[in-house]
């Protein structure tokens, strides 16, 4: 019963954010919102730009990837220099260099996987100076992405698609630091801790033993962990912990605040094209399939574990283990399906010790593309490129050279979205191919057989996917991981959106077919239901034959343990 | 002549649009000849689908011949069968047209010409060696060497071997009528044309490419389309090449020849190896039709026009204004206005004017007198606008009322009161009215119709759901052009129209982003044919039109237009159908390999068989014979294109969705199992 209230109150809560979010972030990318002009200014001189500077797709995409290659050596730098930094009350020494590598790799793709744990390897400056910077321009850097493909639909005959810096300065000024730091207070208000002070040392008399306990800026980095789908905790427990989520309202909180921007932006995409109705059709794609996989997983988890159940030992509750008993099965499972749905990667359970089917609910979650509803900016962009697939074989199917929301869709345009569907599963197949051949990859798995091959294919579906949730169980503090795992996180992000960005400009250059009777509906349950089966069939057809290796036989082996 | 609503193709054919069954024997000879030739690696090269299953199936070969065994040859040879099925699929369009190509080649058999030299004397040259500017002279039963323009002298025409109709056409120099065509004869009289065609590039010439298909051009959306198909190969070769390392780690192994059938039937193969023959047979659905579309592209524009500009007369009305009624002014009544208006049509030769005689007799039992010696026809003149007939004393006359009105007074007549009123209804109501008048007296007018074509409205209609827009384009004024849109329901109309009105238009539906179609014969339609998307030229119209269009009526049928814009819709349903059949069939594919893969190391897995099929073995071939004989069963499919229907794009999205996407998912799990079921049967396995 609780669970369902949960799910009541946090569909009230995004559908009014969804509305209102939604169309407060078209008017700032639209250039309607002025209050911090006072701010953006002195930014734009010291970068000497100005919002009337546009960029055509090409210096928008040499932008972004000189920013984001900028932010990499910046904070691989940091961490490789930690010892020598302040905010280290631990002395903590320098990062080695291979997981300086993946680190930077992981946050500047707002992946967020973590081959550390944050509290005995990260100074509180490379916490707050380089992981929680990029947990703030990373979000950041993928909505503006997210709003140049708009632009191309919204936009009839331009050769420019905005302007970088101006882009990414309003998103971060009106959008992210408010949020984040109201919520910051919430969080820091329910008791996340808060403080620079280091580790706490507690001498427990009556048991004779001293305990150390991690403290630090947790509480406002919690806002933006969730809000910008990063998930990258400050401690290594992540959200099970009580100083990163301490209440059911933190709980909830985050799942709010992890699925807000993603869900919103397609009322943003609506509002910018000037159809709400476009927008909607978006949404009932994400939150369908969204609502299926939080079923199915919940479902999943309030069975028995096969494995346990083989054991002789039944559970009233579901399958429990490894899950805080705060939270218990079913809220669990939603935290978690929203978390790798929308490429965040957080976690308040043990992923690893879900039912099989519902450790399966989460890869398969990711496998989809990250676009149920997906990480900020990239869920929304990552569905276009799919909606553009189904409306180029829905257009044909109806006599029409295929259109989404008049622009055609040609040969260039089915190059570029084509590309951009084809790099997740090739790339993500590909290193796991390359991980399962060779010994560091072999080496990386705690346990054999199906279960250690679902734990190196979930590790590296989540960083090709930029999404950072981790399966468990699988050594990733290795060269061998480190190195693989950066080159699958930086391919799933920025090989996926120089097509985007390419597709923009290329849209934006169009002119607009008007509608007519012999158009093909965007905005009707038939697209919604081809755009779904399109999803379904890229990630189901890539990746059911590796997936049948790995969770669906450990399922059907009836709890047999590997 | 124009005849929309029965179709030319089905029951008419002739000339070019040799109506041959969908599998003529000879044409069959030569496709299966063809699937072998073009095993070619270069020709297979330009479909990246099937060049996969060529590989694969070499590679299966290598196996096989490796490893014997009846499982991997039965693998090896369907495989071989597959790419065959394409080829073939692909000759049996072409053979089509390699068919009508023979024909016409025959037909451009070598011709002498009589080239008149610049100092006036004939010299006898063969057809071949005319060049561009050249004179010849072709009398009575002379075959006409190559195409050009009379300039001089009139002939009839045999137009036969090109455009199928038997009744001769009049040629003549000057004018609109002055293109003759290669390959035409020439019946009556003697002409002087002067050639304007290219040696090797005459229109037989580009017919005979075309419908060869010799230099076929990928159309813009079969491009993207094969791009497509692309992306859907590469992304399934990781799929299967990673699969034997994750069976390694596994602990399991896994056949090459299962991976390479595995990858083959998941690569969309069914559109893949179809793909061009939809392509080449939607041109040869349009030279059936006697259109010859002198690129790809503007058959797929066809399909996304928007607008669609139609010349009233021929194509919206009968060719011919009609007699409908005769409207008698105070005094007289209708009889006498019939009695006399007959008398002065007597001699008018003009279809109006027999229609005058017509309606007379049929409605006032008038018989049809004869002219007598006495009687003296006065011709129409633009100066009188009137024409008539002089009998003894009497002078009957009839024309436009202004001019009546004149030539009455000046005889001294009076105007009666009501006749103004008369001639505005009439014009108000769209028709024509004629004046007629015996000496001073005004007897009434005639009311003549313009005649809408019986279901052209209906076609309308059609073309409204599905979202294209008809404009009536006319040179009427106004008031009697709204009165006829009305009638036939044209979306909207363009009276008085000028051809620089008319390139106007076009020219802003163009900026709006829409696609314009138009049909056009003149020399001064050349400019709007050229800038309109599908422009389509009469046959019977100028070089200059014929030249300016994308296609070339040769029934010069304007209303062709709707079937041209019906039938580029049709290519591209074709092409988006199958693809979607293609791809949902791989569900039923995966549900019977995966569980045979790996079924000696997981056995589990045979949970996923839910075709029950017999053994791994049987499985995984019955999947690979499937995806072979699907090929073979949608080739009639391909060829003559997915049924259409007028409809909008709901309906037929929701119609193709259920037969190729839901049946696309359904049809492989049942034949799947039937074909395991028989090969268990045939204790194949």
């Amino acid at each position: 019963m609780a669970f369902f209230l949960t799910l009541l109150a946090l569909v009230v809560s995004l559908g009014l954010t969804w509305r209102y979010l939604g169309s407060y972030m078209a008017a700032v990318f639209d250039g309607r919102v002025h209050f911090l002009g006072f701010v953006e200014r002195p930014i734009y001189r010291l970068l000497g730009t100005s919002p009337e500077q546009e960029q055509t797709w090409k210096r928008y995409g040499a932008a972004v990837i000189v920013f984001s290659g900028v932010s990499l050596l910046f904070t691989y730098a940091i961490l490789r220099l930690q010892g020598w930094l302040p905010l280290n009350p631990q002395h903590l020494g320098n990062v080695g260099s291979a997981l300086s590598f993946n680190t930077a790799a992981s946050f500047v793709t707002n992946t967020n996987w973590q081959n550390y744990g944050g509290e005995t390897t990260m100074s509180y400056f490379s916490q707050i100076g380089a992981l929680m910077v990029q947990q703030f321009v990373t979000p950041a850097v993928g909505i503006v992405v997210a709003v140049v493909l708009v632009r191309g639909f919204a936009r009839r005959s331009s050769s420019t698609v905005g302007n970088f810096w101006v882009d990414l300065t309003r998103c971060l000024f009106y959008v992210l630091l408010p949020i984040a730091f109201a919520f910051g207070i919430v969080f820091v208000g329910e008791g996340a801790v808060m403080t620079l002070a280091g580790t706490a040392t507690v001498h427990d008399v009556l048991n004779q033993v001293t305990q150390t306990i991690a403290r630090g800026p947790i509480g406002f980095m919690e806002s933006i962990k969730q809000l910008g789908t990063n998930g990258g905790g400050f401690l290594n427990a992540n959200s099970a912990t009580p100083f990163e989520n301490p209440t059911g309202l933190t709980n909830f909180l985050s799942i709010y605040l992890l699925l807000s921007i993603p869900f919103a932006l397609t009322y943003t995409f609506g509002k910018m094209v000037g159809s709400v109705r476009h927008g909607v059709a978006l949404l009932s794609v994400m939150a369908l399939l969204f609502g299926v996989w939080v079923g199915f997983t919940s479902f999943a988890e309030h069975q028995n574990n096969p494995a346990v159940a083989a054991a002789g030992v039944h559970s009233t509750v579901g399958n429990t283990e490894g899950k805080e008993v705060r939270f218990g099965d079913t809220s669990s499972a939603l935290f978690a399906v929203s978390s790798t749905m929308t490429s965040t990667g957080s976690a308040d359970a043990a992923y690893d010790s879900f039912t099989p089917i519902g450790g399966m609910g989460l890869m398969t979650g990711m496998m989809l593309g990250e676009v149920t509803p997906g990480g900020t900016g990239s869920g929304l962009y990552t569905l276009l490129i799919y909606a553009l697939i189904a409306v180029f074989i829905g257009g044909l199917m109806i006599g029409r050279t295929p259109e989404y929301l008049g622009k055609k869709i040609q040969s260039r345009e089915v190059k570029l979205a084509g590309l951009a569907a084809l790099v997740m599963p090739v790339v993500v197949l590909i290193v796991t191919a390359i991980a399962v051949s060779v010994a560091a990859g072999r080496a990386g798995p705690l346990n054999a057989g199906p279960h250690g091959f679902s734990e190196i294919l979930y590790g590296l579906t989540s960083q090709g996917n930029n999404n950072g949730s981790a399966f468990g169980g699988l050594t990733g503090n290795t060269p061998f991981y480190n190195i693989i795992g950066a080159v699958d996180m930086l391919l799933g992000r920025f090989a996926i959106m120089v097509p985007v960005l390419a597709l923009g400009g290329a849209l934006a250059a169009k002119n607009v077919v008007p509608e007519s009777l012999g158009t093909f509906r965007t905005d009707n349950a038939m697209f919604v239901g081809l755009t779904i089966g399109v999803i379904l069939i890229i990630g189901g057809l890539t990746f059911f034959p590796a997936v049948s290796l790995g969770p669906i036989v450990e399922q059907l082996s009836h709890g047999r343990f590997f | 002549m124009s005849n929309v609503l029965t179709p030319t193709t089905a029951d008419a054919p002739h000339g070019v649009a040799q109506a041959r069954g969908l599998f003529d024997r000879e044409i069959l000879a030569q496709a299966l000849s063809g699937s072998v030739t073009k095993l070619d690696p270069r020709v297979q090269a330009r479909n990246p689908v099937m060049f996969v299953v060529l590989v694969g199936s070499l590679v299966t070969l290598l196996e096989a011949i490796a490893h014997p065994g009846i499982f991997t040859w039965s693998i090896t040879v369907w495989l071989i069968l597959t790419v065959l099925f394409a080829n073939f699929a692909e000759a049996m369009a072409e053979g089509r047209g390699k068919a009508q190509a023979d024909t016409l080649r025959r037909m451009r058999s070598e011709t002498a010409a009589r080239r008149r030299r610049d100092d006036g004397h004939e010299e006898l040259v063969a057809a071949a060696n005319l060049s561009r500017g050249d004179t010849v002279v072709c009398e009575a039963g002379d075959v006409i060497p190559s195409d050009g323009e009379i300039i001089e002298g009139i002939a009839s025409v045999d137009e036969s071997a090109i455009t199928g109709e038997s009744a001769p056409v009049i040629r003549e120099s000057g004018g609109d009528r002055s293109a003759v065509t290669g390959g035409t004869k020439v019946l009556s009289d003697r002409i002087v044309v002067r050639i304007t065609a290219e040696r090797g590039h005459t229109f037989i010439d580009r017919m005979i490419n075309l419908v060869e298909g010799a230099n076929r051009q990928k159309t813009p959306n079969e491009i993207a389309l094969t791009i497509l198909l692309a992306v859907l190969t590469i992304v399934f070769i990781p799929v299967v090449v990673t699969l034997q390392p994750f069976a390694a780690f596994s602990g399991a192994s896994v056949s090459v020849v299962v991976l390479v059938s595995l990858l083959v039937c998941l690569i969309p193969t069914t559109i893949g190896a179809l793909l061009s023959a939809i392509g080449i047979a939607g041109m040869d659905r349009l030279v059936q039709r006697n259109v010859l579309a002198m690129s790809g592209r503007a058959v797929e524009a066809a399909g996304d026009v928007q607008v669609l500009l139609l010349d009233k007369t021929g194509t919206i009305t009968l060719g011919n204004r009609m007699a409908a009624s005769f409207l008698p002014v105070q005094g007289h009544n209708e009889q006498e206005v019939a009695d006399v208006a007959q008398l002065a049509s007597l001699a008018d030769e003009t279809p109006e004017g027999r229609s005058i005689v017509v309606l007379a007799k049929e409605n006032f039992g008038i018989r049809e007198r004869q002219l007598e010696p006495g009687h003296v026809f006065v011709h129409f003149t633009a100066t009188t606008r009137m024409s008539g007939l002089d009998v003894g004393g009497r002078q009957i006359r009839k024309g436009a009322a202004e001019s009546v009105k004149r030539w009455v007074r000046e005889q001294g007549g009076t105007i009666p009161s009501d006749l103004d009123a008369i001639v505005e209804r009439v014009s108000r109501a769209g028709s024509t009215p004629l004046t007629v008048a015996d000496g001073a007296d005004i007897l009434g007018v005639i009311e003549l119709k313009d005649v809408v074509k019986q279901g052209i409205k209906a076609k309308f209609e059609e073309m409204r759901t599905m979202g294209i827009r008809t404009v009536m384009i006319t040179g009427d004024n106004p008031l009697t052009a709204a009165a006829i849109a009305q009638e036939a329901g044209v979306d909207d109309f363009l009276a008085e129209a000028t051809p620089e009105a008319k390139m106007a238009l076009i020219k802003q539906e163009q900026e709006g982003g829409r696609l314009v179609a138009m049909t056009g014969d003149g020399t001064n339609d050349a400019p709007a044919l050229a800038q309109a998307d599908v422009g389509v030229a009469m046959n019977t119209g100028t070089t200059a039109a014929k030249e300016a269009g994308n296609m070339v009526d040769l029934d010069s049928n304007p209303t062709k237009l709707i079937d041209i814009v019906e039938i580029g819709k049709q290519l591209l349903i074709t092409r988006g159908s199958l693809t979607t059949f293609s791809i949902a069939n791989d569900i039923a594919k995966y549900f019977a390999i995966i569980p045979a893969l790996f079924a000696i190391k997981y056995h589990q897995l045979g949970a996923l068989n839910i075709m029950r099929l017999h053994s791994p073995q049987s499985a995984v071939l019955s999947a690979v014979i499937f995806n072979a004989l699907v090929i073979i069963a949608l080739i009639p499919l391909a060829l003559r294109g997915v049924r259409f229907r007028a409809a909008n794009s709901a309906a037929i999205l929701r119609r193709n969705v259920w037969i190729y996407g839901v049946g696309g998912v359904v049809v492989p799990f049942v034949f799947i199992k039937v074909i395991d079921v028989v090969l268990v049967a045939l204790h194949a396995y």
